[in-house]
């Protein structure tokens, strides 16, 4: 055969080359592919069925009016407009999720760092306090905490009876607008236990030969925190508090049970997504809801985007 | 005594303390830990209270026991508890089925196989993990009314069969990393195909990972609100959750104690999943940092 002459680097037989010319090179792309490709298939669909389809039709809805009944009518910006412009109870959501965000997540953080530096120290039971720690996380999102915390805070609830106990008359938390949003600030920080456990897991990585050569040096427990623990840790509270403040403008359970689904007292919890969810599946304006779900979008990406922006100042990569 | 102790341990002791130091540090913990869990035994322990005594006084003791409530509790809707179990009980086992076989199968393309695309496929599954899911959600909405699986557990499961929880894709992908590839390069060599691969080699040596993503997403699904509170409107359907709050609604201020029965009873799986899983939990969080 004269193709033998062709045959590359000897390696591979005469039959099994003319294999292969017969095969063609689409049996051979196919080969190569296909079980990667038929492995990856139910995330496929998924995804362009459920993730890429439906958003790109949520950004078409949002430049529509659409009531589920009758089809959607094209009105250009006109939704967009409105939240900007016209619409109080969009302020009042976005004034309420930044005072949510700002103030939870902070404090959340703050807790979950000096907890885990506390736990962080060769201490005896170590696994039961992380356990105790962590509960309060795990539980977080069920309906029945929320439930609980409004009995906590209620007029007659158990704070203000623990309150009483040292003659402070509390006020009435839960259906008092200036401080619903805190108990609900309050309920977001007792669930620290997740951001604390990777804070520890951080901590771990921190050589333990840098803090005695810093003490050796005479460097005060507050300066080696300083100098050294908070440094090496910026990629650990980056990544917390990039992923806390998401969840956070993301909120939804707590209040809606707190608040009955209302969002109030006179929208002093409204969140941003319970605002979304009234709309839609309240008033069935699904294209105005949709751009509300696009301002999120981009509020959680410009969020993001700075975050990672000006990490480079402050974020230390050692290696 | 201490000093030999502290040696024996990992030095993860930030300096050399002194006994006084290390009992203040385990006093503070203590005080905290009650601090947090004292809402919960407040709970638990009003569930169980002689109905008149709840809101009497803080303490966690209560004069004596009565169960009573949870026998109201459970009946105090149309539809009992029992059947709200029963619901969140097979979404949630269906659940964890679909994300497991599913994103472990999604997973295994995008660590051991190679296909043109893979780093395409895999950037944009990690950008899906940026996506609030507010974005699809009305469109997915109308899809499955059209499709007519509202109040149905459809939407609550199928999109899980189809690897929607990139988040469980990302855990499985580390790991898978972390096994030894001469394992299925051997298995290559000798013919094996990448099916007897995936389900010889792979899933058999992935156990702990599975399982950290069966508990999560069953815990997760148990827990969640706000995928029934729009996909479900007819009671009989209800999950545990929804069932909860209808009885909130519909008792406030009347029947406490079957409320605080029934919200400790939602609980209890959660706390027993904690209870035994511990480990994996926290390993979960802890490498991938996972939501909550």
């Amino acid at each position: 055969m004269s193709n033998a002459m062709r045959t590359p680097a000897g390696a591979i037989s005469v039959e099994s080359y003319q294999g292969a010319v017969a095969e063609g090179r689409f049996r051979r792309l196919w080969n190569a592919n296909a079980p990667g490709y038929l492995f990856l298939l139910p995330w496929l669909i998924g995804f362009f069925g459920l993730t890429l389809g439906p958003a790109l039709i949520s950004l078409y809805l949002s430049f529509t009016d659409f009531d589920m009944i009758q089809s959607p009518r094209w009105v250009g910006a006109a939704n967009y407009v409105r939240i900007a412009t016209a619409d109080p109870k969009f302020s009042a959501a976005m004034h309420v999720t930044l005072t949510y965000v700002v103030l939870s997540v902070p404090f959340k953080l703050t807790f979950a760092l000096l907890v885990a530096m506390a736990l962080n120290r060769g201490l005896r039971g170590l696994p039961i306090y992380r356990a105790i720690f962590y509960l309060p996380s795990l539980l977080g999102g069920s309906v029945a905490i929320a439930v609980l915390w409004r009995q906590l805070f209620a007029s007659d609830g158990l704070i203000n009876a623990a309150l009483a106990q040292i003659g402070i008359e509390g006020p009435s938390w839960i259906s008092h607008p200036n401080y619903s949003i805190y108990t609900l600030v309050a309920l977001s920080v007792w669930q620290f236990g997740s951001p604390m456990i990777i804070f520890l897991a951080g901590l771990r990585q921190i050589p333990q030969d840098m803090y005695e050569a810093a003490s050796l040096d005479g460097a005060s427990k507050f300066r080696q925190f300083y100098k050294i623990t908070l440094p090496l840790l910026t990629p650990v509270i980056f990544f917390n508090a990039v992923v806390q403040t998401i969840d956070a403008f993301k909120a939804f359970t707590p209040a809606f049970i707190i608040s009955g689904g209302t969002g109030g007292p006179i929208n002093s919890t409204l969140f941003y997504t319970l605002y979304l969810y009234q709309e839609a599946f309240g008033n069935f304006r699904m294209g105005y809801a949709s751009a509300l779900a696009w301002i999120l979008v981009v509020i959680i990406a410009i969020f993001t985007a700075f975050s990672f922006l000006t990490s480079r100042y402050w974020v230390h990569y050692d290696d | 005594m201490t000093a030999s102790v502290t040696a024996a341990r990992p030095p993860s002791d930030i300096t050399k303390r002194s006994l006084p130091a290390s009992l203040i540090i385990h006093a503070l913990l203590i005080a905290a830990s009650l601090l947090m869990l004292y809402p919960l035994l407040w709970m638990v322990s009003a569930s169980v209270r002689p109905e008149t005594e709840i809101f009497s006084s803080t303490s966690l003791i209560p004069s004596s026991i009565d169960f009573s409530s949870y026998a109201r509790g459970w009946v105090g809707l149309d539809v009992s508890f029992g059947r709200f179990f029963w619901n969140s009980l097979v979404i949630s086992l269906l659940v964890v089925t679909g994300n497991v076989i599913a994103c472990s199968l999604t997973a295994f393309a995008f660590a051991r196989l190679r296909f043109v695309g893979r780093n395409f496929w895999f950037a944009i599954m990690l950008g899906t993990l940026m996506i609030p899911y507010h974005v699809t959600l009305i469109p997915q909405y109308v899809l499955f009314l059209d499709l007519g699986w509202v109040n149905t557990i459809l939407p609550l499961v199928v999109p899980k069969f189809l690897a929607s929880d990139a988040f469980f894709i990302f855990l499985m992908v580390q790991f898978f990393r972390g096994i030894p590839r001469e394992l299925d390069e051997a298995a290559m060599m000798d013919g094996c195909s990448a099916w007897r691969i995936y389900w010889k080699i792979m899933l058999p040596l992935s156990l702990p990972v599975l399982a950290t993503a069966a508990i999560f997403s069953f815990i997760w699904t148990w827990d969640d609100f706000f995928g029934p509170l729009i996909y479900l409107n007819d009671m009989n359907t209800y999950t545990i959750q929804l069932g909860l709050r209808t009885f909130v609604d519909s008792t406030s201020a009347s029947d406490w104690g079957g409320l605080f029965a029934m919200s400790t009873l939602t609980l209890v799986p959660v706390f027993f999943f904690f209870l035994f899983f511990q480990r994996l939990l926290i390993e979960g969080i802890a490498t991938t940092g996972m939501k909550r």
